[in-house]
This record gives C-alpha cells, structure tokens and sequence, in this order.
C-alpha cells in the first residue's frame, strides 16, 4: 500500500502536522530542533521519521501528543482527526495520550516501574481509561500480552520487570501502548536496544497490530533497514526539516534528494553485494550537520552536497513533487537539482 | 530532551569547558549569594585583624558598651572591641575549616584511591572502619576527641579533620569505582600506564568535582565544630577571640550585652551559610548526577 | 605463518555472589593471522567484549592460555606485560567516555608514546602531528579537548592513539556503533585504509553484520560464552552452517525492501538463556527449531566439518545431515 490512507470519515488524514516547528531555549541560545515539518499520517499507515542524530527526528513525534520538556516553543498544527491539539488544554491533552496516541520508547529498562508487576502497570492503564474492573482488566491483559507474543501470559502478568529480559520488556511497553486502542502508536527507535534476534520478532508485533487493529505507526529510527523490513512510507530528515517523502519501495529504488541517496550509499550494505571482503570505499558525506542554532535562508544540506548549484544558497526549497507524471506516486522532495531517479 | 544538540561532558571540568561551567554557576542568584559571602568572609578573615584594633587591648572606659563611633559593634565584658574580635575569631574560624578539612582530604584521598582501585582485602576493611567512625554521633566523637587531644586549636583541627575523614575516604573510593570502569582508564593500561599514573593523571582529576563540593560542605561544618568545641571550653581557649569563645562569654550577659552573643551567632550563620550555598551551587555545575 | 593471537579454551568467570558466576566466556578458541581482519560477532550477552578485554588483560581470564606472538600472556604480571603493550592496543565502542575529559587530543594521542619512552619533546610533537593527520583530523586539534569535537572526531582520536605505536594487534570493539551511518562510513573506509597501509591484524569485534560483512576476512561468532563457528567470512555468509549463525543473519534486515519482504526469515523462539546457568548440553538447544535430543545432554565441540569448511560446534552439522533450515 502506498500513499496516506484517509481516516475512517472520509475527510482528510488521520494525523495532519502542518508548519511544526520547536524551539528550545538552552543557555547557549535558541535550539532550533524543528524549523518547519508538514506531514500526514492514514489510518494502518506504518510512516518512518528517519535521519542521523539531531535532525529532528523525535522532536518531531514527542511533539505530536504535546511532551515535549519545558522551555520547548512549539508552533504550527498538529490536528487529530480534525481536531487541533496544539491549543489544547492540559487535561484534555491528557486523555488524548495513551487513549488515542500512545508511545513506545527506546528503553524498555526504564520505562517500567520496577515495584509493580507486569500485570498491575497494564491492568492500571485499563482501568483508569477504560474504567474495567480488576477482572476485566485482569482478562484483558492477558489478552494484550498474547497479543504482543509473550508466551504464557497468565503467568507473565504475575512477573516484575527484571524478571523480563529487554525483548519481554519492550513488548510489554507495547501491549501498555496499544491497550486503549489508540489509533496512533509513535514509537521512538523502539528496537534499537534489543539484538536483531530480538528485534525481527518485535517488529512483527508492530507489523501484527497495524493489520489486526488497524493502527497507525509513527517509527522514528535511524536504522534504514528497519525502515526498509517495516514501512509503508517513509520521511527522511535533515537539519530539521522533511527532505524527501515516499512509499518506502519508490524511495529505495529511486532516492532523489542527494542527501538520502548519500544515506543508502554510506551503508556497508550498499557494496557488499558485489562480493565480501572486498572492501571497496564506501561513499562519504563530507562535512557536518549545520549548527540548529541558525537557520538561513537556503538549503542545508548544500555545504554538502555533490550537486550543489549556485542557486542553492539563493532561497530554501521546498518538499515537492518529484515527477509531475504518475509512477512516482506520492514522491516528495526538497531539492532544486534532484536525481533524476537513476537508481542506487 | 531527546535531540541533546549541545553536548554534554561526559565528566566535569576540563580546562577548556571552565567558561561553560562559570556561565553556568553565574546565572544562578544563590550559589552567587554564598560565592560573595565566602568571599566576604575571606576578606574579613585575612584582612579584618589588620584593619581592626587589637582585640586583646582593653578600653576601661567602655566596658559592654552597645555600638558606638569607636566601637562599631560595642565592647564585651573586658572593655574588647567586639568588632576586632569577630575579625579576630573570623582567621580562627577559617584556620579551624580550611586547615581541618585540607587535613582530611590529604589523609582521606589516598587511602579512598588505593581502597578503591586495588579493592582485595584492603577494601572491606577500610569501609568497616569508615562505618564505625560514622556510626558514632558527630559532637561526641568531636568532644571526647578534643578532650584527648588538649584544648587548644591544633586539638580542634585534628578533631575536625578526623571525623571529616570518613566521608572524604567514602566519596573518593565511590568515585574511584565509577571511574575505574571508564573506559579511557582501560585505554590508559593499554598505553602502558603504571598504576600510579593512572591513579594520579586519570581517576583522581576525574574525582574532582564531588571532592571539591564535600570540601565546601565540609567547611561549615568544621566552623560550627570549632565554635561548638570552643563554646564548651574544649578548643580554642580565652584570651584567643574564637566566635565560640566569644559566644561562651557573651551567654552570661545576654540580658545586659545582647549584642556580644547576637554578632558571633549572625557571622557563624553568614560564614556557614556562605559555604553551604556555594557547595550547592557547585554540586549543580559540577556533579551532573545531581541534576537540575 | 606464527599467528598474531592464538586464544585457547578461553574461560572468564564473574563472581555474582552466593557462590554464582557469570560465564561470561566458556571456553572460546581462536587465531589471527599476520594482517587478518577477524570479525568476532555476536548478541549482547555473548562475552564478545570479555574476550577483547581478555586479550589486553584489562579482566585477567579465569581458564585457558592467550599467546600474543608466541608469548603466553595468560599469567604475566602487570609489569612484565607492559613492555609487551606496545604491540596491542583497543579501540572503544564510546567516543565519549574513552578519552579522558582532562587532556588535551595531543596528550591523549602522545601517550602510548610517552609511557613507553619512545620519544619526546618536539619528536612527541611531530609524531602526534603525524598521526592525527593520517586519521583525517587537523594538527591543529591536539590542543583541542575531546569535548569539544564531535563522536566521529573522537573516534578518530582513538584510533590515533591506538595506532601511534605501529601495534601488531588492534581490538576495535564496536568501534563504528555509536556513530551515524555517513560518520560510520567515513571511519570504515579510514580504518580499511590504515589497516591497509600499517598491516595490522583487527580483532573487529561488533553485533552490526552489514559491518563484518564489509571488512572481515574471517568471521566468528558467538553465544553465550561460547564460539559456535567460525569461517572466512565469504563463506559464513554464503552459506552458514550452525543454527544460530542461520538464525542471525537470517534475522538482520537489508536495508532495500524489495529484497528484505520476500526473505525467509528463522524465527528464534525464546530468550538469551541467562549466562548465570548456562544450559547443559548445546548452549543454543534451547532455542534451536532442530536440536535434537542429544543437543540437551552433549555439549558439542568445535570441529571441522566433513566437507572441510570452517570448524562448527554443532551435532547436526558435524554429524550426520546438514540441515537447511531456511527450507524449513
């Protein structure tokens, strides 16, 4: 499937972001961790926020249900189903977390409180949104926790988290995440502590509630084989902002801002199926991110870029269609001299 | 925040990161309260008793008298300008702090860095013996220190900087146990270090921040001991002006002479609250652990 | 050829109290050859890590012999090894906590020089100008301080000063894993390149298989304390043949998804056994999709295999058929 899909009533996206930025006041200065994020997210849509450290990648997604630290100056929409949940006060702010937006994080070691069992952090959850009784929670939870792929979840729930392992954890932070039935899960780098043993299994855990619930996904990973195992479609970002947008099969097979093509061509991956051992170069991106502490007018990534043009540090460009023509469906990109679509 | 764009020292205070650090310290109104208080209590104490007349001299003819023009902060009992004697007890107060507590990081350091290096058998033993110094109430091991020791200021310092001991070994050898896993002191034996390289150039400095905010903790603490000590005559002995000499004499006029008790009490509680702030301010910027 | 490293039946036991130990290695065997780049793979828990500090005798082993150039290691005290340091050194996975915050980059790089009295003054000087240089980073930074430069110039640093005295061994464990992929690619190709111009042996020890796949000439891999195979590297990833090895290349994704969504993929039941009581038998029996009932009494040993590739430590492969399980 590709594209965003439209939510159940027909008008418009699910998840709607359009302008977001976030500044952070620092001692240092102004941070400006997001400068300006458009983006739209169906029901069932598996969408991945990629990019390197400090691109903006989960500012972006913590912004989304409003938990960003403080000193965070947040601007632009964020519209649920239509609704706007920028202005939204604290309270109701608060329902919308975990009943229809939950979140999954890179730790599962902390996220669990250590003096509860497994079952009364996730029968908690039940009751309070959901106002079960102790036995419906109780039925419930097993009923998650199978969900997620714990084996033998009656006996689990009676667990505490350090008798888990990290996998059996993070899973169990999923099942608290999906136990409302949010209609959108955002998970920040949710597999990149467990081991790839692990990690395929909890994948398909993500994979599994997208097509038995119906869940839409957020994944911000750094990790573009994930993205390649997991995601519908997928954005890539750079110094704060969206640079390229596509299904993820489009984006792979015809990356067109220099940026992500540099991505793909810096993973040992991209030359080691020629033959191993070989070692041949791996392509570099020279330089290093800009400061987020400035924001000029013109492209960020053109101190870097092997097609940079004079025309590039005339203005910034904007995520457009790739191809006017219909095969790139839903190709974006924030580039005035893009590839022309070659291939890797 | 998850997006760290500003990095953060993995360990506090390299010579280049000082900057950093005093902006931070400087933004914050109390640890800069207890840095000028500090600061005005050095002063006084280095400088007061030249500034100020002998505090020993006796006017006859102002005997308790209340402030005046000659006497800024009145006369006690022998007709002694009081405000010579606080300057006086000030250089008493900052020998028996600084002196005690220098004591006890010369004596405590080593033993917590070898304690915490080699571990073996030297630890544990150690550690017991550092628990039972602690497990005695703080004044009564003082006091019946002092009492052994003889009254006198040498008796204060080395009673003092015995009962700081335990707490220097303790901070040190947990500091030494987190930074013996660092993985730049593993880098270090792969160089080819000697043990007492690695001990002085890479876990001491690396121990640094916690020991220099105990030090500020540690300070105030003494000065109280040193008062409290000298209030019940087992330190610094008349005529020598101590602000717990000062405070032993003024207790018996407090109808008449309120103010002989009133401005030693209010120096003991500047100085100690000086030192106190300052520790404080301190931890902040250089124990990232603390967090703020 | 002498190898460079020789480990033999390799045991390294934590003490956790009550009388347990951590088997964080369990009798691991293995050999680098002059100029060989060996890949020591495996998960957390592995005792990957133990044994690359074993080799530096950062952790003094609890069995077994290390032979550094025909030198046996194993016991020597810590004086008697120093000398033997100029001929090995590690690079760390964290740029951040293995430089000390205190020195400047030209002390840190100019170490191994003093401590071995090999040169000093404006000697010391150039040489570090020198190095720093050949790892891509401005001679003008040694007066720098670590936290002011970024993870990809940290590591740089590193090597510079793990490769300052020409050693004969490097243990780079995780070098590249706490880098961004584009700062990952450029300290590959950099260390490709010295290692191709000092011919150094590497012991590259890491859980990222697209990265052995790249540099490695010859592969291990691990689990739970154990080395379960081993082979040129072509070869393991052409056609692994423990169950494990199967099962983890199986499981780390490709990044094209084409490829990645039609793979077969063997699925691990179950967890890392707990390495405070390993199972008996074949450590991996219990989340093997083929072990057999001897796999739950016999511990396999590392052998040959029939066919004359790399050894493996596994009944079903050493014995009787070959299983296939991506068929399965």
């Amino acid at each position: 499937m590709t594209g965003a899909r439209t939510a159940p009533n027909g008008d418009g996206p699910l998840l709607d972001i359009t302008g977001l930025a976030v500044d952070f006041d620092t001692e240092d200065g102004v941070v400006h961790a997001v400068k300006g994020v458009d983006l739209s997210l169906g029901a069932g849509e598996i969408l991945a926020l990629c990019g390197e450290s400090g691109c903006g990648k989960s500012v972006t997604a913590m912004s989304i249900p409003g938990l960003l630290p403080r000193g965070a100056r947040i601007s632009g929409s964020v519209k649920l189903e239509g609704r706007e949940l920028t202005t939204l006060p604290a309270r109701a702010l608060r329902d919308v977390r975990g009943k229809e937006i939950s979140m999954v994080f890179q730790e599962p070691m902390t996220s669990l409180n250590p003096s509860f069992t497994v079952g009364y952090q996730l029968g908690e959850v039940l009751r309070r949104h959901e106002g079960m009784s102790r036995g419906q929670a109780r039925a419930r939870s097993v009923e998650l926790l199978d969900l997620v792929g714990i084996p033998a979840p009656d006996r689990r729930i009676k667990e505490y988290p350090h008798q888990l392992s990290g996998g059996m954890r993070q899973r169990v932070m999923i099942a608290i995440a999906v136990a409302c039935s949010p209609k959108v899960l955002i998970a920040d780098e949710p597999t990149t502590a467990l081991d790839v043993t692990i990690q395929a299994g909890v994948l398909d855990v993500f994979r599994d509630l997208r097509d038995r619930l119906g869940t839409a996904i957020i994944l911000i990973t750094h990790d573009l084989s994930v993205v390649a195992d997991i995601a519908d479609r997928a954005i890539v970002m750079y110094a704060g902002r969206a640079v390229e947008q596509a299904p993820v099969t489009e984006l792979f097979a015809r990356p067109r801002h220099p940026y992500t093509m540099g991505l793909m061509k810096a993973l040992p991956a991209a030359v080691t199926a020629a033959g191993v051992g070989e070692r041949p170069r791996l392509a570099e991106i020279p330089g290093m991110v800009p400061t987020p502490m400035t924001d000029p007018d013109e492209c960020a990534f053109q101190p870097r870029c092997p097609r940079a043009e004079p025309d590039c540090t005339a203005s910034r460009p904007i995520l457009e269609k790739a191809v006017s023509e219909s095969p790139a469906d839903g190709h974006t990109v924030a580039c005035f001299h893009p590839l022309e679509g070659e291939g890797r | 925040m998850a997006e760290q764009v500003v990095e953060r020292p993995a360990a506090p205070v390299s010579p280049g990161e000082r900057g950093r650090l005093w902006r931070r310290f400087r933004r914050r109104p109390m640890p800069m309260t207890g840095l000028v208080l500090v600061v005005a209590f050095l002063v006084l104490a280095l400088a007061g008793p030249m500034l100020t007349r002998d505090p020993s001299a006796q006017d006859y003819n102002a005997i308790m008298m209340p402030s005046s023009g000659a006497h800024p902060l009145g006369t006690d009992d022998l007709g002694r300008d009081a405000l010579a004697r606080i300057a006086s007890g000030a250089r008493i107060s900052l020998q028996a702090g600084l002196l005690s507590t220098l004591l006890a990081l010369t004596v405590g350091i080593p033993i917590g860095l070898v304690a915490g290096f080699y571990r073996r058998w030297l630890d544990p033993v150690v550690m017991r013996l550092v628990d039972v110094v602690l497990a005695f109430p703080f004044l009564v091991f003082a006091v019946g220190l002092a009492a052994i020791l003889g009254p006198s200021l040498r008796g204060v310092v080395l009673a003092l900087s015995f009962i700081q001991l335990p707490q220097v070994i303790r901070i040190t050898r947990g500091e030494v146990l987190a930074a013996r896993e660092m993985d730049y002191v593993a880098a270090a034996i792969a160089d080819g270090s000697t043990d007492g390289h690695i001990l002085a150039r890479y876990i001491l400095p690396n121990c640094a921040g916690p020991l220099i905010v105990q030090a500020t903790v540690a300070i105030p603490i003494a000065i109280i001991g040193e008062a409290t000590l000298s209030f019940l005559g087992l330190g610094v002995q008349p005529p020598t002006p101590s602000w717990g000499v000062m405070l032993t004499t003024a207790q018996q006029y407090l109808d008449q002479a309120p103010w002989l008790a009133i401005w030693p009490g209010v120096m003991i509680a500047l100085a100690t609250l000086g030192f106190n702030l300052l520790g404080d301010g301190l931890r902040d910027v250089l124990d990232p652990r603390s967090g703020t | 050829m002498t190898p460079v490293l020789e480990i033999d039946g390799l045991v390294k036991h934590f003490g956790a109290g009550r009388g347990q130990a951590v088997h964080a290695v369990d009798g691991a065997s293995l050999s680098i050859a002059p100029g060989e780049v060996l890949g020591l793979v495996g998960e957390s828990g592995s005792g990957k890590s133990t044994v690359g500090r074993c080799i530096l005798r950062l952790t003094d082993p609890t069995a077994g012999t290390i032979r550094l150039d025909d030198t046996d290691i194993t016991h020597l005290s810590r004086r008697a090894l120093r000398p033997l340091r100029r001929d090995v050194h590690i690079v760390f996975q964290d740029p951040y906590s293995s430089l000390n915050p205190r020195f400047s980059v030209g002390r840190i790089v100019g170490e191994p020089l003093r401590r071995h009295r090999v040169a000093s003054g404006r000697e010391l000087a150039d040489r570090v100008a020198a190095m720093l240089e050949r790892v891509g980073l401005a001679a003008s930074l040694s007066r720098r301080y670590p936290h002011e430069l970024s993870g990809g110039q940290r590591q740089r640093v590193g090597l510079a000063r793990s490769l300052i005295l020409e050693p004969k061994l490097v243990v780079a464990d995780e070098p590249v894993s706490a880098l961004d992929v584009s700062v990952q690619a450029s300290v590959l190709n950099l260390m490709t390149d010295l290692q191709r111009d000092m011919g150094f042996s590497c012991l590259f020890i890491t859980h990222d298989l697209s990265v052995v796949k790249y540099l490695a000439d010859r592969i291990a891999v691990m689990y739970l304390g154990q080395i379960v195979e081993t082979g040129p590297a072509a070869e393991i990833f052409a056609s692994p043949q423990h169950p494990y090895t199967q099962a983890l290349l199986s499981a780390a994704p490709v990044p094209d998804p084409v490829e990645q969504r039609e793979r077969s993929r063997v699925v691990l039941g179950g967890d890392i056994p707990s390495p405070l009581d390993p199972p008996a038998g074949c450590r991996f029996h219990t989340r093997c999709p083929v072990a057999v009932e001897r796999c739950r009494t016999e511990e396999p040993a590392l052998v040959s295999r029939r066919d004359g590739g790399g050894p493996v430590a596994c009944h079903l492969v050493t014995g009787a058929d070959v299983p296939d399980l991506t068929a399965i």
